[in-house]
């Protein structure tokens, strides 16, 4: 759901946030000289070693966290572990914000202390606000794949998952392939996480239809064929998909991140994931600390833990799959427990590039109103 | 000079109004106006042409005639409505009960609405399971509620009401003693319809219904919690191009789809002025 919308709230309270900014106008709060010093600091040696931010961090008391659900990669602990290990409260905005949304309050709130310190932020949103981003290496930077980051820290991969679809057994028989979604026992039963147009989830979901029926990562139109024979079955249902929607049985087929669908198998016991065989589409999530954050201490602190054995452990309770998961099961810091949980995947994985993601994207805001019209 | 300023005083007791509109109408209308024409913080006309993009028109043309099927609906059943209030006693319990009820149902729309609906005829909503258990069919079918007939049956909901709102005080107007001058000159039922109170009544009938359509044109919240898939409608188009996280750098776009959204608004209100200003000729 997190990367799909709930904008009449989002803007009224941009609005009334702006509004209310402007009208208190005062002057920004004048930085500790810790802060200032915690605002440039690209590694935690920069401010004197770990507990020197932590010092830093719990000065400033607070983190400015958005677009984060508590369903979503485990989110919901995560902030709990936290908040209760440095003693740091969380305010957590519009949990269920797109990406894009993230930037654009960055961009609003720009200058106050409700500003959001930290990202997390689909690919192309990501690779669009560079500029953004303040540069900075974890203590575990040196363990995170070369390809899950950006040379500097600007930018690193914290969690990823492939595209699954998720299935009530109560409800539907088994699904061992997306052809399967094409028979009468799914009529109006076939949900996908979002407008592929405008959420990254949906949009993979696309990738991957595409990917089992012959397409590529260059070309997304079998995709786009496959939902409209989809639509025209009668099986497609135009609802986003949440844990509400189904645990009350709304949405019995799901096509999702893995990790979301995942989380909803300990609420409803008949809810299974799978990857299908062969269309395995993989997709990282991008974390990255705002330049502008009001808090830069427990912003980098909050990178510290996500990439510590712990944090990236709590991301896989979640069902997500760490950035650095090859890396600590070398170290056996892993829990091995949780990650054979995970679904089977079989095949190469395909991971788009950012010149793929554009050429797919265009194809998409030109042909899905075929589908959903 | 006294004297000016005296006549100045009146005028004074505006100002708390006019700053609203500039606040809230003026400035974002400007600012969509201005909006529209950049693109990469240079003028441009690239959003603007982009209005004439398949998507888009097919978008626009939804959003038309979703509003002009909710408001030719509403309209007429408003009106139906509305007239049987009026025939009733002036201070009748019907009329109180009727005339409070739409002004609550008339401005009732958003998530809760839209929420109202789900919970009604959604997947598992109460009738359609009724449907499903008693009579053994599928009222949901693949989702006609999330869609174009979903958004119409949705913004009739509170089209009807705001109907019997605005066009009960020109029923009201209506005298009694036209009725019998017209009868008591040997005028049938038809005649006096067709003659006498058609033509005072068409003109209020027509604006009314315009508003009814810029009413649901401009609606946005009910549709954005009812529709999650594909955005059918003109203000969804909008917030696509704000929020999507796939295709990105649209927000010009935005300007220029609301600068859209207010040209078809401006034509449609100059058209209800000129009919409201015929109206009030009769009904002085």
């Amino acid at each position: 759901m997190k990367r799909s919308i709930r904008t009449t709230a989002l803007i009224i309270s941009i609005t009334a946030i702006s509004l209310g900014a402007a009208a208190c106008g005062g002057p920004p709060d004048k930085d500790s000289g810790s802060t200032t010093k915690a605002a440039t600091a690209t590694s935690a040696k920069d401010l004197g070693g770990m507990d020197a931010l932590v010092k830093a961090a719990q000065k400033e008391g607070q983190l400015n966290v958005i677009a984060l659900p508590p369903t979503w990669a485990n989110y919901g602990k995560i902030i709990d572990a936290f908040s209760d290990k440095y003693d740091i409260k969380i305010n957590s905005a519009q949990p269920d914000a797109a990406s894009q949304d993230e930037i654009n309050a960055a961009n609003t709130l720009k200058g106050t202390k409700r500003a959001p310190d930290v990202f997390d932020l689909g690919q192309s949103v990501a690779l669009a606000n560079t500029s953004m981003f303040a540069p900075y290496k974890v203590a575990t930077f040196d363990s995170i794949p070369e390809d899950f980051k950006d040379a500097d820290g600007t930018w690193v991969n914290d969690y990823g998952g492939f595209m699954s679809v998720g299935f009530d057994t109560k409800k539907v028989p088994e699904v061992t392939s997306l052809d399967d979604l094409l028979g009468a026992k799914y009529k109006g039963k076939v949900a996908l996480n979002g407008d592929p147009t405008q959420a990254g989830a949906a949009f993979s979901g696309v990738v991957m239809a595409s990917i089992a029926n012959g397409g590529s990562a260059d070309d997304i139109a079998p995709g786009v064929s496959f939902f409209e024979k989809l639509k025209k079955a009668g099986n497609f249902l135009p609802v986003d998909p949440t844990p509400a929607t189904i645990e009350s049985g709304q949405t019995p087929v799901v096509i999702d991140w893995d990790y979301t669908n995942a989380a909803e198998t300990a609420k409803l016991p008949s809810w299974k994931v799978v990857v299908p065989e062969g269309a395995a589409v993989g997709g990282y999530y991008y974390q990255a600390i705002n330049k502008d954050a009001p808090h830069p201490a427990a912003a980098r602190l909050w990178q510290e833990f996500l990439y510590s054995d712990e944090g990236q452990n709590l991301y896989l309770g979640g069902g997500a799959r760490p950035v650095r998961a090859d890396a600590m099961k070398a170290d056996g810091t892993l829990d091995e427990e949780l990650y054979s949980k995970l679904p089977a995947v079989q095949g190469d994985p395909v991971l788009l590039t950012e010149e793929q993601t554009k050429t797919a994207a265009d194809y998409l805001s030109k042909n899905w109103s075929k589908v959903a019209g | 000079m006294g004297r000016r300023i005296r006549r100045l005083v009146p005028v004074l007791g505006l100002v708390p109004f006019f700053g609203y509109l500039t606040i809230f109408l003026l400035i974002p209308t400007v600012a969509v106006v201005v909006g529209a024409f950049v693109e990469n913080d240079r003028a441009s006309l690239s959003n603007i042409r982009a209005l004439g993009d398949g998507v888009v028109m097919r978008t626009l043309w939804h959003s038309i005639v979703l509003s002009a099927e909710s408001a030719v609906i509403g309209a007429v059943l408003g009106a139906v409505l509305a007239y049987a209030v009026v025939t009733g006693r002036p201070d009748g319990l019907l009329r109180r009960s009727v005339t409070s009820a739409c002004g609550v149902l008339a401005q009732f729309g958003g998530v809760t609405l839209a929420f109202a609906f789900i919970a009604t005829l959604g997947f598992s909503g109460v009738v359609t399971e009724a449907g499903r258990d008693l009579l053994g069919i599928d009222l949901f079918g693949n989702g006609w509620l999330f869609g174009l007939n979903g958004l119409t049956l949705v913004y009739t909901y509170f089209q009807i009401p705001l109907m019997v709102i605005v066009f009960l005080p020109s029923l009201d107007g209506m005298r009694v003693q036209w009725r019998e001058a017209a009868e008591s000159l040997g005028a049938s039922t038809w005649q006096f319809w067709r003659y006498i109170a058609g033509p005072l009544l068409l003109p209020a009938f027509l604006g009314s219904m315009l508003l009814l359509f810029a009413n649901a044109f401009a609606a946005y919240a009910t549709a954005a919690a009812l529709v999650s898939q594909g955005s059918p409608i003109l203000p969804l188009l909008i917030r696509n191009a704000l929020t999507s996280e796939i295709v990105l750098g649209q927000s010009h776009l935005a300007f220029a789809l609301a600068l859209d959204m207010i040209v078809v608004v401006v034509i449609v209100m100059t058209l209800y002025a000129l009919l409201l200003r015929r109206t009030s000729r009769w009904l002085r």
